[in-house]
């Protein structure tokens, strides 16, 4: 039986008195919008599978929430998992997950919609679906269930969530979610009957996979092929893209929280996508072309967000804030533009490490200079060459010197170690970065000091690093504690890392299989949740798991793949040619850094030439100061192998650009030009 | 808040309903944002970090309901005062109603330190009225009723005693048992939630699968005998608007205290309770509704 869509908050209610942070459970949040559903309409209930802190401030399902709501034939409510002591009180007291809209039952909407934006999150999907009173397993689950969907970076690698998850949604889903709703409305109209032709008419909307209709073949231990089972189905699902962001321009009412939650303040997205082509980074590479939001939107989206959320900080988030056109310009007119409400706070994620930013960060920080953070992500030069993280030791230094110089006392610098090619030399060099950078700060301040946080590198799908062999535990322990030893308590260096079994399991479930799947439910039905957290995280239980199924953790994690080798991912697309990838890989590996395609000639990655795709910025010439790949102030450390070519349109560009204006550049006839 | 140019200000507010489970300090950031909202600029302090000048009254524990709570803060410039009840209500969450809003007096004791006692309703899930009426008698006869409790993370037995006031019990027009209670906030506060555990002690009767409520009804500063409400208390003289009803239908002054008599409510006269008590619960009915 379907369940009702009744209000559970009197059942609910008495529970919060006996559970932490109660106020996580109540929605009524500034923004948040209770809707009355109506039975044509379809409901979608849009989970975020870890705590409401981390899961509120997901800009992904807040768009996707205010897009569905706004549509006549959908209506949308939110659910983030239910910390460990509500859990266990709802299931002692036979309550379902709930949605903290209208706190209505989640089995009683015709979608659960999970956003993946971690791997380690896998766990909490089980829990949430199987809290909803839904089987967890796709083939159990019947014409009253809802359908499950799950979007967001980590569903390019669809696979170990097979048999949970009904459809998935490759890239954007702004034009995907409407469109999937249209299909679900004719299968309520007519009468929800059969979920496997509803499931099969899912698979024809582009970006969405559906794995229940592929076949899987195995070769023994090797993966042979996933094929469609139906011909109308796709042999390659490729991902959505929105073409213009300024026909986007959401959330509009940004929901403000009243507990406090990780990223507290309003957060406009200046532009989405990134071609730094940085080799580990998966962000980037799945979410080609560039698309800035024309600056007079994200003008009006600061100031109408203000005002309406009542922040008092301002968050610009892209994944190279610094690179959008005329940032320095926008943000000046940001910080010098504040009508009426008090002292706002600009900042500025994801910054490059020059000078540039750091005389960005001091327009911003006019007051509060505690901290700054850059992230040269290996110690040595020769390893950003491989990653293609082109920043020189002279741009670290002098970006380093103008922070402390300008007052700022604490440098926190980010490092990935485990990195293709690394050797201790590498790692060794992070200790000497972080020592000189040390010495730099305390010529300005006797007690500046400098943060190193260490991760381990996972290897991503749908990157040039998807062949390359993990590192293993042991290995990286012996790293980190290697360079642990390199700077002791008086080298002023304080040191942080990433657990390096975290980052293992990271790796299982990052580039796994479909059979991965039961190693993630036996995990889960052992009680492995929040798995994301240092003290529930469990790694015995992914190891037995592991070894209950079968599977070998180091055939999954620590082994290289070949050219030849049929990946589980092959038939997904984010675009990104296989051969482009590949011989991404093999230039990494002769250390040789590739250029901007934002700002240099196209060399055909594939995104925009085969979606019809093309970058929209204002201005098409490089930043002013910034390195890593624009080729500017290379010349230190090695000769940097990155051709910049000349380009009659791009300068015509440049000459126009002398105030931002919202301007296409034509990739894709360039790379044809090529 | 002393030695600055700001407007003093003293906001009353109820906290009602679902937002009950918001914390204290979160209840603070929600009406911070407020005045954004709302574009009233509040004052700030100086230094490296500028914080709006915000001082909170007693604070209220996370789910517990009150028709009263208070705040003080400094605003930049002069506004409409009458204004304010309904301008902030529209930018706070449901169940957070500015009922109340005046100029404060120069020098205003702040109102952790003015406020002498609070008023509260509790409801005892499990437990009838005969029950209750048994248990209270104990609680007043006994000479002490020491409790062991926890402060700054430390086990201490404290005496109940002294705390309170009066304590009795009356039915509500859906026959449900309420204990009305009026406790000191001197020399230390009591905690509602230690009352309610003392008194199921006394009954013998644990707490099961539901929830004891409480509601905090009044606040009351004693001035030379008389017992204020805080806005009254500490109203600045200069253009003082009387205030009228606000926003959402709460009254300022649900009792006559025009003339400053003693107000102190008698708790012998059952009607009288009943009928103050019956109206705030009813407004707080419908907005959990
Ligand atoms: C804001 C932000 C945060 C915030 C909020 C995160 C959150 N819970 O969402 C905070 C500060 C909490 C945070 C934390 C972390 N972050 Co962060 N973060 C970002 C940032 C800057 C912006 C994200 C954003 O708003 N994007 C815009 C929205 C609209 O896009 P979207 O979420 O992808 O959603 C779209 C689609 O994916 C899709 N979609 C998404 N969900 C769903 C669901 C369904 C059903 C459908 C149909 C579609 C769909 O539709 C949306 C609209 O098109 C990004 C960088 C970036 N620009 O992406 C990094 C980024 C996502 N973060 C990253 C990382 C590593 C982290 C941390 C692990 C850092 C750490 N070491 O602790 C944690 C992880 C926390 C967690 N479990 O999520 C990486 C992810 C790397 C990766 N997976 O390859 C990124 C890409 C930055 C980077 N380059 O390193 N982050
Ligand atoms: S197709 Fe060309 S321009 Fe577009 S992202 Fe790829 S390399 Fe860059």
């Amino acid at each position: 039986m379907r369940e009702q869509m009744t209000d559970l908050w009197p059942r609910i209610e008495p529970l919060l008195a006996k559970v932490e942070k109660p106020a996580r459970y109540i929605g009524m949040e500034r923004g948040s919008q209770r809707p009355t559903h109506r039975p044509e309409q379809v409901s979608w209930l849009l989970v975020y599978p870890d705590t409401y802190e981390i899961g509120l401030p997901n800009q992904g399902l807040q768009v996707l929430y205010e897009i569905l709501n706004e549509r006549d034939d959908a209506a949308a409510e939110r659910a983030y998992a239910p910390w460990i002591d509500l859990e266990a009180q709802l299931r002692a007291n036979s309550i379902p997950l709930f949605s903290v809209d209208t706190h209505r039952p989640a089995g009683a909407f015709d979608v659960l919609a999970f956003n993946l934006s971690a791997e380690l999150v896998y766990t909490n999907l089980l829990s949430c679906i199987d809290l909803a009173g839904v089987p967890v397993r796709s083939e159990e689950r019947g014409p009253d269930d809802p359908i499950v969907i799950a979007g967001g970076h980590c569903a390019f690698n669809p696979e170990p969530l097979a048999d949970f998850v009904d459809a998935l949604v490759m890239g954007d889903g702004e034009e995907a979610v409407g469109e999937i709703t249209e299909v679900l409305a004719a299968w309520k109209r007519g009468g929800r009957k059969n979920r496997e032709a509803v499931l099969r008419d899912l698979a024809s909307v582009p970006g969405v996979y559906v794995p229940a209709m592929y076949d899987v073949e195995y070769d023994g231990q090797w993966l042979r092929a996933i094929t469609p089972k139906h011909p109308d189905v796709p042999a390659v699902v490729d991902k959505r893209t929105v073409a213009d962001l300024g026909e986007w321009p959401y959330p509009k009412h940004q929901l403000v929280p009243l507990v406090e939650v990780v990223h507290d303040r309003l957060n406009v997205e200046i532009f989405r996508g990134c071609t730094r082509g940085c080799r580990f980074c998966q962000a980037g590479m799945i979410t080609r072309p560039v698309r800035e939001r024309p600056w007079e939107q994200v003008r009006t989206m600061v100031r109408d967000g203000l005002q309406r959320s009542g922040y008092d900080e301002v968050a610009l988030t892209s994944l190279s804030s610094a690179d959008f056109s005329g940032i320095d310009g926008l943000v000046a007119d940001l910080v010098n533009n504040q009508e009426g409400t008090g002292c706002v706070g600009l900042s500025l994620p994801s910054l490059r490490v020059d000078a540039f930013t750091v005389g960005l960060a001091s327009q911003i920080q006019k007051v509060r200079r505690t901290g700054l953070t850059f992230a040269p992500e290996a110690g040595s030069w020769r390893l950003r060459q491989v990653i293609n993280k082109l920043i020189t030791e002279a741009d670290l230094y002098s970006a380093v010197e103008g922070a402390y110089e300008q007052g700022w006392r604490r440098v926190k610098l980010y490092f990935l170690t485990g990195l293709p090619t690394e050797m201790d030399e590498d790692t060794l060099g992070i200790a000497e970065l972080g020592r000189n950078v040390v010495e730099i700060g305390r010529r300005y301040n006797k007690s500046a000091s400098c943060t190193v946080s260490l991760g381990g590198f996972v290897p991503k799908p749908h990157t040039p690093f998807q062949w390359f062999g993990q590192n293993g535990v042991e290995e990286l322990k012996r790293k980190v504690f290697m360079l642990k030893d390199a700077l002791p308590k008086k080298s002023g260096v304080q040191m942080r890392w990433h657990d390096p079994e975290a980052t293992f399991v990271e790796g299982i479930a990052s580039r796994g299989d479909r059979r991965i799947g039961r190693v993630i439910e036996r995990v889960w039905r052992d009680g492995g949740t929040f798995q994301e957290w240092g003290e529930h995280f469990n790694f015995a239980l992914w190891m037995d798991a592991m070894a209950a199924e079968g599977l070998d953790p180091d055939w999954y994690v620590t082994r290289h793949r070949t050219a030849d080798e049929v990946l589980p991912w092959d038939h997904i697309s984010a675009g990104l040619h296989k051969d482009f990838l590949w011989q991404d890989w093999q230039s990494a590996l002769a250390e040789h850094g590739l250029p901007d395609c934002r700002w240099t000639p196209c060399y055909d990655c594939g995104v925009c030439t085969d979606y019809a795709l093309e970058h929209v910025v204002a201005s098409a010439v490089a930043p002013a100061g910034g390195s890593q790949g624009t080729g500017q102030d290379l010349s230190f450390g090695a000769e940097v192998p990155v051709t910049l070519r000349p380009r009659g349109e791009r300068s015509e560009l440049a000459g126009a650009a002398t105030g931002p204006t919202h301007s296409r550049k034509h990739s894709a006839a360039e790379g044809v030009r090529q | 808040m002393k030695g600055s140019d700001g407007i003093p200000v003293r906001v009353r507010f109820t906290k009602l309903g679902k937002v009950r489970f918001v914390s204290h300090r979160d209840v603070a950031r929600a009406f911070e944002r407020a005045f954004r909202i709302e574009q009233l600029p509040m004052a700030f302090t100086l230094g490296f970090s500028p914080r709006p000048k915000v001082s909170f009254g007693l604070a209220l524990g996370t789910g517990h309901e009150s028709l009263t709570e208070y705040l003080d803060l400094e605003l930049a410039e002069s506004v409409e005062i009458d204004e304010l009840p309904a301008r902030l209500s529209a930018a706070l969450p449901e169940g957070i109603d500015v009922s109340g809003a005046c100029e404060l007096a120069d020098r205003a004791v702040s109102l952790q330190e003015a406020v002498d006692t609070v008023e509260l309703q509790l409801r005892l899930v499990d437990l009838d009225s005969a029950t209750l009426k048994g248990v209270i008698e104990r609680a007043l006869a006994a000479e002490s009723l020491p409790i062991t409790t926890t402060r700054k993370g430390r086990n201490v037995v404290e005496d109940l005693r002294p705390a309170f006031r009066s304590l009795v019990v009356h039915v509500d027009d859906d026959g449900a048992p309420v204990v009305h209670t009026e406790v000191n906030t001197r020399p230390r506060g009591l905690r509602p939630a230690d009352l309610l555990l003392k008194l199921r002690e006394l009954a013998d009767r644990e707490l099961g699968a539901g929830e004891d409520r409480v509601l905090r009804t009044h606040q009351w500063i004693e001035r030379d005998g008389a017992r204020l409400e805080p806005l009254e208390a500490d109203r600045a003289t200069r253009n003082a608007t009387p205030l009228r009803v606000t926003s959402k239908g709460l009254t300022d002054d649900r009792r006559d205290n025009s003339g400053g008599q003693d107000l102190r409510p008698d708790f012998t006269d059952v009607e009288h309770a009943d009928a103050d008590f019956a109206a705030a619960e009813s407004t707080a009915a419908r907005r959990i509704a």
